[in-house]
């Protein structure tokens, strides 16, 4: 793995487009810009096509003879079955305006990273194919043959695409990049392309219930190892259950939450909320896995992996679901699953037990995100919190992508946050709600091999981190996604070092005051609690 | 060079109606036969592409939203930018379609010398934006006196307002120099951002020589070299009435080259990027209500697929499930 270059080097930024038009430009596929490819267990198991040992720097792919017919089939395929697919490859003019949207345009100045050329790549195929214009004029009216090169191209940038639709809010027409790389990438499986930051989730999830493949055991294990965190800060032992029949609620967030700090902070959070609350909940090693990087693969496997939540909850016999804090897995959860594995007819309406709130948002998908579920309990008093106890940090929002642009949930994060902490900042306006930054490493490319592609990719947003560090003295950057709590802390470390980044509930957690508990004197990560060092001192 | 090609195209054509009318006297064939046949086109293909799009089903409910979700009660949601119903859908079209609502977010992205990334006010694209197609409807809208026998009253009020700074003779039309300087714009940007110089297709200059070179033609036409309007309202109601014949008294050359890039516009239009004017209305990141969570929505091709049961997962990991003391189905 090359070296990563020092942040003064990677933030200069050069602009200038190349000298040779695009069509005429090939791609060079540069060390620390991409992924490794899938190995072929990974996609055997979920019986992917073309299962091979592949390198993407290699000059042979090893596909299949007839690949361009293939790819081709899948276009036409596509074009029948997506309105947007179809729409998107027709109306763009190339106005412009997306593109200084990206934050991997931004970030790395390649102007293939713009939506609109990102696009182009496979619009100019589309045109070659499937137009009249583009058969009789060719590269005069922007169509070009789909070659080797060309695959080669869409499989660089759709794997330096994040799906994170900012292009699409600026977009007059909403042409939207998330959709034509959801696609691209789709093809792109027909040939066994994908990267196996995806692909050996994806296998995981299928086979294990998640995408870490944490197997029931550890499951069990991890959160007793957390349980043992929250007896030594709060004094009390909470006991959780799992895959438990006739519970009122099934609980599903991200297995990232189950693995690594600060995701495991998170958790704790909701072990700590659930507790105090007395909730009629249960876990489950089945259905261990909200997020979906099968949404990442192809829309099939998006199903495939997301089915097993709506099965479980059958199985298991609760009246509703509950969700952790996620961000891609609520674009899927909020657009998808109710589509894919509904109708849901066998839950009832989700109703809070503890304010008796019908989230009738929830009419029909019948899942409730944490962060609602938490803003409703707040609202009705329902929770005794001292805020006082994260008086030591200085707290930034980041809203996820996909809750901010593939759902909308912008306020109810926030009401809790301004609940739970006393100092909270908001980053520059164009940089939050709608308009939110990715932290460049979404849709599967938080691996490591690629970290100069996640460091351009997250510049934005550290840059706007690291505005309101130096303004406002900020320490921490929260936020609902169980991928940026896994991206951003390596993002901040390596942009704005002294942020920290942590998940709404930890803070919720954090002021939460439980009956019968003892005096805290740290907080989740075993720091000392503000005023706490110096009551020491003096004694 | 790409801008270099659509301008000698456009240049072309002009001369190809200059050429047909003023030496080969084919005014028929430029008067009426190209009309009928460009119209036709436009009109049977942009039913062709619209039927094309309608024919694919949106799948997924994917609408972009960009604001706060309808959700607990005491939220104030935002209606227009993420609606939860109808109405609010078409009050987001109205802003978009009629306001450029999306192109009004615009925004210059900057990076400065010290690294700091600065969100610069950018309202230009929309301005001319929103100028151009305004400018193009109300041409539109004031051509229509040469296809309807008595001027109607909404017509005539457009026309009037259109010349209210009542600058010269013929009165200066306001429409008419806005659309050039925003197509000017619009083309000078093209040209100067080198992002865009590189994006840039001739698929995008050429529509812009050619709505220009209308332009021109008509600003010509009405202010400096003078034409029989009276027999040009002939011509055009003859063909509206479908009993199509060119008028004795001869008409400037002009006017065809005008009549001829129009025809080219509308011949043109099905195929090219323009076929946004209709497809904006279908998109799916737009016209779809944030409904997804309330009511289910329907993939029309939803199918089947593997998954792996609960049934299989407990025969995998039954002995390991047993013995962290987890519930199993099957002994």
């Amino acid at each position: 793995m090359a070296k990563l270059p020092k942040p003064e080097e990677l933030s200069k930024i050069d602009y200038t487009p190349p000298k040779t038009s695009w069509m005429d430009t090939p791609v060079v596929f540069k060390e620390g810009m991409f992924c490794h490819g899938s190995k072929p267990k990974s996609l055997d198991i979920v019986g992917f096509p073309n299962p091979r040992d592949w390198r993407p720097a290699d000059a042979d792919w090893k596909l299949p003879e007839n690949w361009k017919e293939i790819l081709l089939e899948g276009i036409a395929e596509r074009l029948e079955k997506y309105r947007s697919f179809r729409l998107f490859m027709d109306i763009c003019v190339r106005c412009g305006a997306c593109a200084d949207k990206c934050h991997f345009f931004i970030g790395t100045g390649d102007p293939k990273n713009m939506p609109v050329l990102r696009a182009e790549l496979i619009r100019s195929v589309y045109r070659k194919e499937f137009t009249l214009a583009g058969k009789i004029f060719g590269k005069m009216a922007g169509a070009r043959e789909l070659t080797l090169d060309v695959l080669k191209e869409w499989w660089y940038y759709f794997f330096q695409c994040t799906e994170c639709r900012r292009c699409s809010v600026f977009c007059p027409y909403g042409i939207d990049q998330a959709e034509i790389t959801i696609i691209g990438r789709e093809l792109l499986n027909l040939l066994g392309l994908n990267i196996e930051w995806i692909a050996g989730p994806v296998s995981n999830c299928y086979m294990k219930g998640n995408h870490l493949g944490l197997e029931p055991h550890t499951i069990v294990g991890n959160l007793e190892y957390m349980l043992d965190d929250i007896e030594t800060v709060t004094g009390k032992r909470i006991k959780p259950t799992f895959n438990r029949k006739g519970a009122e609620i099934l609980f599903v967030t991200p297995s990232g939450d189950l693995f690594a700090d600060p995701g495991t902070y998170t958790c704790m959070g909701y072990l700590m909320l659930f507790e105090e609350l007395g909730l009629d909940y249960t876990w489950s090693t089945y259905a261990s896995e909200g997020g979906n990087f099968g949404f990442f693969t192809s829309n099939e496997m998006g199903k495939r992996l997301n089915s097993k939540i709506y099965a479980e909850a059958k199985r298991l016999g609760v009246k509703w679901i509950l969700g952790g804090e996620c961000g891609h897995m609520w674009r899927v959860l909020s657009q998808y699953m109710d589509t894919w594995n509904g109708p849901a007819d066998f839950l009832e309406v989700p109703k809070s037990p503890i304010t008796g709130t019908v989230f009738e948002n929830a009419k029909s998908m019948k899942m409730v995100h944490v962060a609602e579920f938490t803003a409703d309990l707040i609202k009705n008093n329902k929770l005794k919190l001292d805020p006082k106890r994260n008086d030591h940090l200085n707290v930034t929002w980041h809203d996820s992508c996909n809750v901010a642009r593939g759902m909308g949930m912008l306020e109810e994060p926030r009401y809790v946050l301004k609940n739970v902490v006393n100092n909270f900042v908001e980053m520059p306006e164009d940089t939050i709600r709608e308009k939110t930054f990715c932290c460049g490493s979404g849709t599967g490319l938080n691996a490591s091999e690629d970290m100069d592609l996640r460091m351009k990719g997250g510049f934005p947003r550290a840059n706007a981190v690291k505005f309101v560090h130096e303004h406002y003295g900020v320490n921490m950057l929260a936020n609902v996604c169980a991928i940026d709590r896994a991206t951003l802390k390596p993002l901040m470390d390596y942009w704005v070092p002294g942020v920290n980044v942590c998940g709404l509930h930890e803070l919720v957690a954090n002021a939460l005051v439980m009956t019968g508990e003892k005096e805290r004197t740290t907080d989740l990560r075993g720091e000392p609690l503000p005023g706490i060092e110096q009551k020491e001192e003096k004694a | 060079m790409k801008a270099i090609i659509s301008f000698i195209a456009v240049l072309i054509l002009a001369a190809i109606a200059y050429v047909g009318v003023d030496v080969l006297n084919m005014q028929y064939i430029f008067g009426v036969v190209i009309p009928y046949l460009a119209v036709a086109i436009f009109v049977i293909f942009m039913i062709v592409r619209i039927l094309k799009w309608g024919s694919s089903p949106n799948p997924f409910r994917i609408p972009t939203t960009c604001g706060q979700q309808k959700s607990l009660p005491w939220i104030k949601y935002s209606k227009l930018e993420n609606p939860s119903g109808v109405l609010g859908v078409l009050g987001r079209m109205a802003l978009e379609v009629l306001f450029f609502r999306s192109l009004f977010r615009n925004l210059k992205t900057q990076l400065r010398d010290d690294s700091q990334l600065t969100y610069g006010e950018a309202k230009w694209l929309w301005a001319a934006g929103l100028a151009f197609h305004w400018s193009f409807l109300i041409i539109l809208v004031r051509h229509l006196r040469f296809f309807t026998q008595q001027v109607p009253a909404a017509v005539q009020l457009v026309e009037m307002l259109d010349s209210f700074l009542q600058i010269g003779v013929p009165l200066l039309y306001m429409t008419d120099a806005v659309l050039l300087g925003a197509i000017t714009y619009l083309f000078l940007r093209r040209i100067a951002i080198p992002q865009m110089r590189y994006l840039s297709l001739m698929n995008d200059y050429f529509p812009l020589f050619l709505i220009f070179g209308i332009a021109l033609s008509g600003v010509l036409m009405r202010y400096f070299l003078k034409t029989d309007i009276v027999s040009v309202k002939m011509l055009t109601m003859s063909l509206v009435g479908f009993s199509p014949s060119i008028p004795q008294n001869p008409i400037s050359v002009i006017f065809y080259i005008h009549l001829f890039l129009i025809c080219t516009l509308f011949a043109y239009f099905p195929f090219s990027k323009l076929v946004h004017m209709a497809g904006v209305f279908m998109s799916p990141t737009r016209v779809l209500a944030n409904t997804s969570r309330v009511k289910r929505h329907i993939n029309p091709w939803n199918y089947p697929v593997h998954v792996h049961t609960y049934a299989e997962y407990e025969d995998d990991f039954r002995d390991k499930m047993k013995n962290a003391g987890l519930p199993v189905e099957k002994e």
